[in-house]
């Protein structure tokens, strides 16, 4: 069944104790730019039975990393506290917390019985001197405790921020490893930082650019098993994969799924030239979305499922171009110096990122729909290939090192152009995509 | 919550192992490993090479007529040394009728990996319609495209670059189809 099934976890708002939910000062607004972040305090989470205490204090340290990583929240370090929780319910000493100049304070409880983790925990608006919405718990199997803790983190930035959150999420990728000439490449998933990575496929063939369904229960990738480029549909919970039908004598690739998972739109060559195609995620004949002489590849629907953002030469050059989801003439939106390719519509549908090449090197960047308001993000000897967070704040991408002995690594980076930082995964992984929030 | 446990996981994709994969990526030296950068490709597509010295053996073709050509940064367009090459490996498959090719397109790493697919296949492409106008049947020719994920040459420079933006025709045994 794998992680996405997640019916088991399940949450409930704590009752009495809990002040009303009330939307107190304590608020970050992200699209102002946060330069300076906020500084909160997490008390390790109590240990509320026996034999809990290592599950709390791991769970505390994936919420503070969490919080810590998106570089809008500063954790105080817990040896600066004056207040100790001996139990989840002790009264909240606001003065305490004041005095360390945390504005906001998180106390939880830990559980663990029956075969199951039970987290409960409570946001503080501390400078307000309440609570900030109801109290919170949270099961699930021993199994799932990063989860739990990603959820509880989500819950955190989302009442903070107003937006949601991003933690209780996966990406699947390319593991890479061996030498830049013989590289071994394996399809792998993995929690969005880094954790709990399981590999999909062995390494005995090519495999490149997966993506999620918008359920996140299935994978689109091109592999190289036929010694051909393929394309294949993976089902997550079982791994079982089935290659998708193709006519004889062309290559399929670059697969992406429609918003509402019924249609995949793909490249497929044939006499050496490639363009865009439709076809229904459960068969029938496809039908041709692009026609023309030029490169015509890496297409990335809008949310809405309307339009489609690819990218084409048809210019000389590989631009970007926007057509109806159905086919139909494209309008240019990429009209910089360089080379642009491999678009990714934003979850929000207002922007689209994309890879640069300009001058030697390799840019990581954002612009609106029309094509106005280009950022470029990142720079470096080769990044590529974008993806978003599911709450479009972030974009995870591949980060190839020059040379004989390169090899290719996975960052993230906030829409902001800051908190650049390697995801942690030990070995080589290219080829990221990130999937929706798991329910 | 029910995890799949790993074992599972790897049975499930041992099965997908056992695929005849004719990749060679381009020798250039006349020693072809049969079995593949990856120890695949032991199936079919495998060929004897002979010897270098033997006019009709794969290994001359590689060697002596030459197996690769190479292009201009975003091209695929042939080159006047390419079309020489090509004429000259026209002329080796017309003589041996019983051999037929994989011409593999590649590029350099200066490019998205989803567009440099495309490029390389248009270079294959350009290398097949060239074979096809020197008399060589089509149905003896297939092309594949690896992008950049197969490069010859390590560096993170134009000299290898320019060895990378190539194609490659590989002799397998077969008339065609």
């Amino acid at each position: 069944m794998f992680r996405f099934a997640l019916a088991a976890l399940a949450a409930l708002m704590i009752g009495p104790g809990a002040a009303l939910a009330q939307q107190g000062p304590l608020h970050i607004e992200i699209d102002e730019g946060v330069i300076e972040p906020l500084p909160y305090a997490l008390p390790s989470f109590v240990a509320e039975t026996g034999g809990a205490g290592e599950m709390a204090a791991q769970i505390s340290q994936v919420i503070n990393a969490d919080l810590s990583g998106t570089g809008l929240f500063r954790q105080i370090p817990e040896n600066a506290y004056l207040q100790r929780f001996s139990s989840f319910d002790t009264p909240v000493s606001y003065a305490d917390w004041q005095a360390i100049n945390a504005q906001a304070l998180i106390v939880g409880g830990v559980s663990t019985s029956g075969g199951k983790v039970v987290v409960k925990f409570r946001l503080f608006d501390v400078y307000s001197n309440q609570q900030l919405g109801d109290g919170q718990q949270l099961a699930a199997s021993p199994q799932s405790w990063r989860r739990l803790a990603h959820k509880v983190a989500d819950v955190i930035y989302s009442r903070i921020t107003g937006e949601s959150g991003y933690f209780d999420s996966r990406v699947v990728y390319v593991s890479e490893s061996g030498p830049k000439d013989k590289r071994l490449k394996r399809l792998a998933i993995m929690d969005y930082d880094g954790a709990n990575v399981n590999y999909l496929t062995d390494s005995s063939t090519i495999v490149l650019a997966p993506r999620f369904s918008p359920t996140g229960d299935r994978i689109l990738y091109t592999t190289f098993e036929t010694g051909f480029p393929r394309i294949k549909l993976m089902n997550v919970g079982n791994v079982s994969g089935q290659l998708l039908p193709e006519v004889p004598g062309t290559m399929t690739f670059s697969p992406r799924f429609s918003p509402d998972g019924n249609s995949i739109v793909y490249s497929l060559e044939q006499n050496g030239n490639t363009d865009l195609y439709k076809m229904s995620a459960s068969g029938g004949s496809p039908a041709r979305l692009t026609n023309s002489p030029a490169i015509e590849t890496a297409p990335s629907f809008s949310p809405d499922g309307s339009r489609i953002v690819f990218e084409s030469d048809r210019s000389g050059g590989p631009q970007l171009y926007i057509m109806p989801a159905g086919g139909g003439e494209p309008t240019r939106i990429s009209y910089g110096d360089g080379r642009y390719g491999t678009p990714v519509w934003s979850p929000r549908g207002d922007m689209i990122a994309f890879t640069k090449q300009a001058g030697g090197r390799f840019f990581i960047g954002v612009m609106r729909t029309d094509g106005s308001e280009e950022r470029l993000l990142t720079a470096s000897f080769l990044d590529e290939g974008p993806t978003w967070s599911p709450n479009g704040r972030v974009i995870m991408f591949t980060r190839e090192s020059p040379g004989a002995g390169g090899g290719a690594q996975l960052f993230t980076i906030d829409i902001s152009g800051r908190n650049l930082k390697k995801v942690g995964n030990a070995g080589g992984a290219s080829d990221p995509a990130w999937s929706p929030l798991l329910p | 919550m029910n995890f799949a446990p790993k074992a599972v996981i790897l049975l499930a994709v041992l099965g997908l192992a056992a695929c005849n994969n004719p990749d060679k990526y381009g020798s250039g030296n006349g020693v072809v490993d049969p079995g593949g950068a990856y120890g695949s490709g032991t199936g079919d597509g495998s060929v004897s090479q002979g010897s270098i010295s033997d006019p009709n053996s794969p290994a001359y073709f590689n060697a002596a007529v030459g197996d690769m050509v190479h292009f201009v940064v975003d091209q695929s367009t042939l080159t006047d040394e390419a079309r020489n090459i090509l004429a000259g490996q026209a002329k080796w498959l017309n003589a041996h009728g019983k051999y037929s090719a994989i011409i593999e397109g590649h590029a350099d790493e200066q490019g998205t990996r989803e567009y440099n697919l495309a490029l390389g296949a248009r270079r294959a492409s350009a290398v097949q319609e060239f074979l096809i106008s020197q008399g060589v049947a089509g149905s003896r020719l297939r092309t594949v495209s690896y992008g950049k994920e197969r490069p010859l040459a390590v560096c993170s420079s134009e000299d290898c670059y320019a060895k990378n933006r190539r194609a490659v025709t590989v002799i397998s045994l077969g008339a065609g189809s």
